[in-house]
């Protein structure tokens, strides 16, 4: 026990054996995905960039009702509602501080009209500070360019909710 | 006057000559020390920047230019901007005399290896300096151990390279590598090529002993307090210390700019490349064991340097002379 121990340290048997295995390793197939050029695939309850969806005639959703700035544990939504004439209550400042959002999906879960939803796209760096601090229209931009998948999410999760 | 200017002149092209491609070079070997590190853990590595992304040091390097120098408000001013160009310049200074074929080395000196011993030496003031001068506890940790390291190791280098001095009779590079025409002193000598490889891993502080900047216990250890173009410098001298290392090995025990076997295929393919083709194998094998192999505890390494390397050298240097001793060999007869 003791000889073959001290033959395997001499000769660098573990060293060795472990180094084949490092050059047999570099041949085999990569576990990561050359991300910039192919994407990961994402759930359907994936959180990222907020949106504020539309009905299909082209009606807000959203009621004004401040679920979703009074859950927001990071107080990053401000809401400012008004009558409007025909007598429906509307936004008329809806902003979320995406800096602050911690994007932990509340404001989607506390949505009565499925208003505001985190759609799939998770990148959207900025070079200012001041980009990220989203307006309404911003928002309701983002709700009409996700739509389609927005829609096939909620669907597609509608039976766990 | 004319004459100095003329002579002046063609030394520094001379040395420009050899000091673009070392430069150009070792911002490769980064770039190929990270995808080869990265391709044996499954991943892709830098391939953005460039075709393979090759490119990526370039950007790495123009980004450390834009970087603003920070300089520690207690710090030794002065010992604190001394210390990567000090790091760097002994880098660079060893390449003169690597030959990298017949007649074609900048400086054929006859005492090449005692020269290169003494700059790699020097190498840790670079070290000591910028540890001490940071003026912080971490630095100044991390240089300390690495002074201990290197100076550790380098005895054991020494009389590893005795054993190859015996075998040529002389310290001159190019009698070295010529005086493997026969034989690589990989082959008589093999397990000193061993010991020389791992104590070359010590030396340049790289994985598994790259105590010195063990980020777990010691943030960057002697490059801590240091950024922008001098955190830079310190790197590029770090990985010249590298290639010169391997420059070294292959010099000493891989032949040099010997092609392996003397027929037309292999000796029709000029010196230099072949001496490149080593380099860059032995660099493999250094970023292959940074990629397979953990970090060694400070007193494990201490004992494998001093308990294990040394004597072992020192008795493979009474087989070596015995050796030639006794069936004649020595050389200079």
């Amino acid at each position: 026990m003791k000889i073959s121990r001290l033959l395997k340290t001499i000769f660098m048997i573990d060293f060795v054996t472990g180094l084949l295995i490092a050059i047999k390793e570099t041949f085999k197939t990569k576990k990561t995905i050359n991300y910039p050029f192919e994407k990961g695939s994402l759930g359907t309850r994936s959180r990222g960039e907020h949106a504020l969806r539309r009905y299909p005639n082209g009606e807000e959703r959203c009621i004004a009702c401040k679920l979703c700035e009074a859950v927001c544990p990071a107080q990053a939504i401000t809401i400012e509602s008004k009558e409007r004439d025909d007598g429906s209550r509307k936004t008329v400042r809806y902003d979320i501080d995406m800096l602050k959002c911690i994007y932990c999906g509340l404001c989607e879960e506390s949505c009565p009209v499925d208003a505001i939803v985190q759609g799939p796209n998770f990148e959207f760096a900025t070079e200012s500070r001041e980009e990220l601090y989203y307006t309404k229209e911003k928002l309701l931009e983002n709700g009409d360019r996700w739509e389609n998948i927005l829609a096939a999410n909620i669907k597609a999760d509608s039976s766990h909710r | 006057m004319d004459s100095y200017f003329s002579i002046l002149f063609t030394e520094v092209y001379k040395i420009l000559f050899l000091l673009i491609p070392v430069l150009v070079s070792v911002a490769m070997i980064v770039w190929l020390d990270r995808r080869v590190w990265a391709f044996v853990q499954k991943r892709r590595g830098p391939n953005v920047v460039g075709p393979f992304g090759l490119f990526q040091s370039l950007a790495d390097a123009l980004k450390y230019i834009f970087k603003e120098i920070i300089i520690p408000a207690s710090s030794n001013k002065l010992v604190f901007v001394l210390a990567p160009v000090v790091t760097m310049t002994l880098a660079l200074i060893s390449w003169a005399v690597i030959p990298f074929g017949e007649d074609f080395v900048l400086a054929d000196i006859n005492v090449g290896i005692l020269y290169l011993f003494a700059v790699s030496s020097l190498g840790v003031y670079g070290i000591i300096m910028g540890g001490w001068a940071s003026n912080s506890k971490y630095p100044f940790l991390g240089a300390i151990r690495s002074a201990a390291q290197m100076v550790s190791y380098e005895v054991s280098i020494g009389v590893i390279i005795i054993n190859v001095l015996l075998c040529v009779g002389s310290l001159n590079l190019s009698d070295i590598v010529m005086a493997q025409q026969n034989l690589w002193f990989v082959i008589p000598l093999f397990p000193m090529f061993v010991i020389f490889f791992i104590s070359a891993l010590a030396e340049t502080n790289r994985p598994p002993f790259d105590l010195p900047e063990a980020e777990a216990e010691l943030v960057a250890g002697y490059q801590t307090e240091y950024s922008g173009m001098m955190y830079a410098m310190f790197w590029l001298g770090e990985y010249a210390n590298i290639l010169l290392m391997c420059a070294m090995g292959s010099v000493l025990f891989l032949g040099g700019w010997l092609s392996p076997i003397d027929v037309f295929p292999f000796n029709a393919i000029p010196g230099p490349f072949w001496l490149i083709f080593k380099i860059l194998f032995l660099f493999i094998l250094f970023a292959l064991v940074k990629a397979t192999v953990p970090r060694y505890r400070y007193d494990q390494l201490m004992k494998l340097g001093w308990k294990i390397f040394l004597p072992f050298s020192l008795f493979y240097v009474v087989l070596t002379s015995s050796f030639l001793l006794y069936f004649d060999l020595l050389p200079g007869k």
